[in-house]
């Protein structure tokens, strides 16, 4: 057997490269020309001092934080509940987790603003309802992390020493799950957090003022600072998958799909 | 359900241990279950029955008929062909950078990069994504101005960043990486025993790969193939941020509709969302079917 690199491979990882590479440098580029005959960062500087740039990704930051923490405090005991005692239960679970990919965000909300805008329930004006649809977005990846987590740690033996010595559940759960699938819930945590970060669909609907529709608003009205505010968002996704990397192991393979996209 | 549960496991066992285990396991899950409940199924089940309802309240089939209306009709297939486009030409590309990463002898730093990388552009996407593209295929983007310079004027020659084929280009960007991602174990478990025994029995390079390697990964190509396509499908935050309202998918007819029932029905809006969702549906199906196909070599 040959042992060289093939040329043809070269040629389309060469190929493969510059179509993902370009549109960045185009983009690049465009942010730097904010002003005339002069490359600069002042497109930059410019959504720096733009208070509603802080104000949207504060708000957007929020809810993705409050969106990982009732995520977590809904799936970590059910999916341990069920592997523990619930076997067939763990099924239908796993079915529900998967049922976010059938109804796309844009569908999401309709359903969402139909059932709640009216008597009996009035929801639409809560940012309940909007965290409610983030962590039916965030469910599938989230559920599986938590799965990937558990599946890779002795549920029942922990649980099983963790009795014997006294512990009720919630401490099991607290200091004995948790921290055995930590690696996993970090994961679930970051991914969830860059898709709610620039999230629009849900946002735009329900009427928050989120990074997201902030986005879409800027690059419909300026020319130059949504040039820096993709730049800042892509480097913004490679920071959150950095840290994903880091605790991703091997068999924990993490695609996300049917997402914000 | 939890007292069914307890009555039932009351009859079945010694009552009182059991008894109250059962209500202790149905206690734990039901949480899920009612947030499931609130937040995806009924969402979803009053779309469902909104379109077989007229204004008043009535059971009809009328808003599945108004369904074939040519502009619906004309919004579903061009859906259709932005997502069956990029699935095929996103699972061949990324299937070809996939192939040439793990098989392509190529020095280790390739790898290291490029799967990162696809984990961030997979995930790249919206109005960020929408914008990049605008930079650079829009009328005054980078390559356009520079193929201009050659004497390559892209927009005289039909393409615009704004319809079918900039759409399809743009979505390309989240599902080239996606199938790289997916595909990259798959071309990792194709044994090199495999190639070794075809070669021993006379098999040529691409005689191995017609009759062993192929047919072993068409279950694997077939799913990612599905995936695409409901990954396209569903997006709206991309096209809506590329081209306003300008092209007639279904996600963005929907969220016309949303705005101000441009369908001058509102149950006919609740038909269009239900229509994608049993199309969503005949995808999970077809895709965990083929999944479980492809989990029978490929482990």
């Amino acid at each position: 057997m040959k042992k060289r690199p093939s040329l043809i491979a070269w040629l389309f990882i060469v190929l493969g490269t510059s179509y993902f590479l370009l549109p960045l440098i185009a983009t690049f580029l465009f942010s730097l020309r904010a002003k005339k005959d002069t490359l600069g960062f002042t497109a930059y500087q410019r959504v720096f001092e733009d208070s509603s740039f802080y104000a949207t990704f504060r708000f957007s930051a929020l809810m993705a934080l409050l969106t990982i923490i009732a995520s977590m405090l809904l799936l970590v005991p059910t999916v341990y509940w069920a592997y523990l005692r619930h076997p067939r239960l763990h099924r239908l679970i796993e079915l529900v987790s998967l049922m976010p990919f059938v109804i796309p965000p844009i569908v999401l909300v309709f359903g969402l603003i139909k059932s709640y805008s009216r008597p009996p329930v009035i929801l639409v004006q809560s940012r309940g309802l909007l965290i409610a649809g983030y962590m039916v977005l965030a469910l599938p990846y989230m559920y599986r992390a938590i799965d990937a987590g558990l599946r890779a740690t002795n549920v029942k033996t922990l649980t099983e020493a963790a009795q014997s010595l006294g512990a009720g559940w919630p401490r099991i759960i607290w200091q004995v799950i948790v921290p055995n699938i930590r690696g996993a819930l970090v994961n679930g945590a970051f991914l969830t957090f860059a898709t709610v970060l620039g999230e629009l669909t849900l946002a735009q609907y329900l009427a928050w003022p989120a990074f997201g529709p902030y986005l879409a608003r800027i690059s419909q009205n300026k020319a130059y600072e949504p040039a820096a505010l993709t730049i800042i968002s892509f480097a913004l996704t490679w920071v959150i998958f950095g840290i994903v990397l880091l605790f991703n192991s091997k068999d924990q393979q993490q695609t996300q799909f049917g997402g914000t996209h | 359900m939890a007292e069914q549960a307890s009555e039932r496991g009351r009859g079945a066992q010694s009552p009182r241990l059991d008894l109250r285990r059962i209500n202790w396991s149905w206690l734990g899950t039901v949480p899920f279950f009612l947030f499931a409940c609130a937040f995806l199924l009924l969402p979803s089940a009053s779309l469902v029955i909104g379109s077989f309802q007229d204004n008043q309240g009535n059971f009809t089939l009328q808003n599945i008929a108004d369904l074939s209306q040519p502009s619906i009709v004309n919004a579903y297939l061009l859906s259709m062909q932005v997502s069956g486009v990029t699935a095929l030409l996103g699972t061949l590309v990324g299937g070809l950078l996939a192939w040439a990463m793990v098989l392509g002898r190529l020095p280790r730093f390739v790898r290291a990069f490029l799967i990162p990388f696809s984990g961030v552009a997979s995930n790249f996407a919206g109005v960020p994504l929408a914008f990049a593209f605008i930079a650079t295929l829009g009328r005054v983007g980078f390559v356009t101005v520079l193929l201009k310079d050659l004497g390559f004027n892209l927009y005289d020659k039909g393409f615009n960043l704004y319809s079918f084929w900039g759409l399809s280009a743009t979505y390309l960007y989240f599902q080239i990486p996606l199938v790289v991602l997916i595909l990259t174990p798959a071309f990792e478990a194709l044994r090199p025993q495999w190639r070794e025994a075809a070669e021993s029995l006379g098999a040529s390079g691409s005689y191995y790969w017609r009759s062993v390697a192929l047919p072993i990964l068409t279950p694997a190509l077939l799913s990612t193939v599905v995936l695409l396509f409901g990954n396209a499908f569903g997006a709206y935050a991309t096209a809506y941020a590329l081209t306003g309202g300008s092209l007639n998918i279904v996600p963005i007819m929907i969220g016309a509709q949303i705005q101000g029932d441009i369908l001058h029905n509102p149950n006919l809006g609740y038909a269009l969302a239900f229509g994608m969702m049993l199309i969503m549906t005949l995808v999970l199906v077809l895709y965990s079917w083929l999944q479980r196909r492809s989990a029978r070599w490929l482990q």
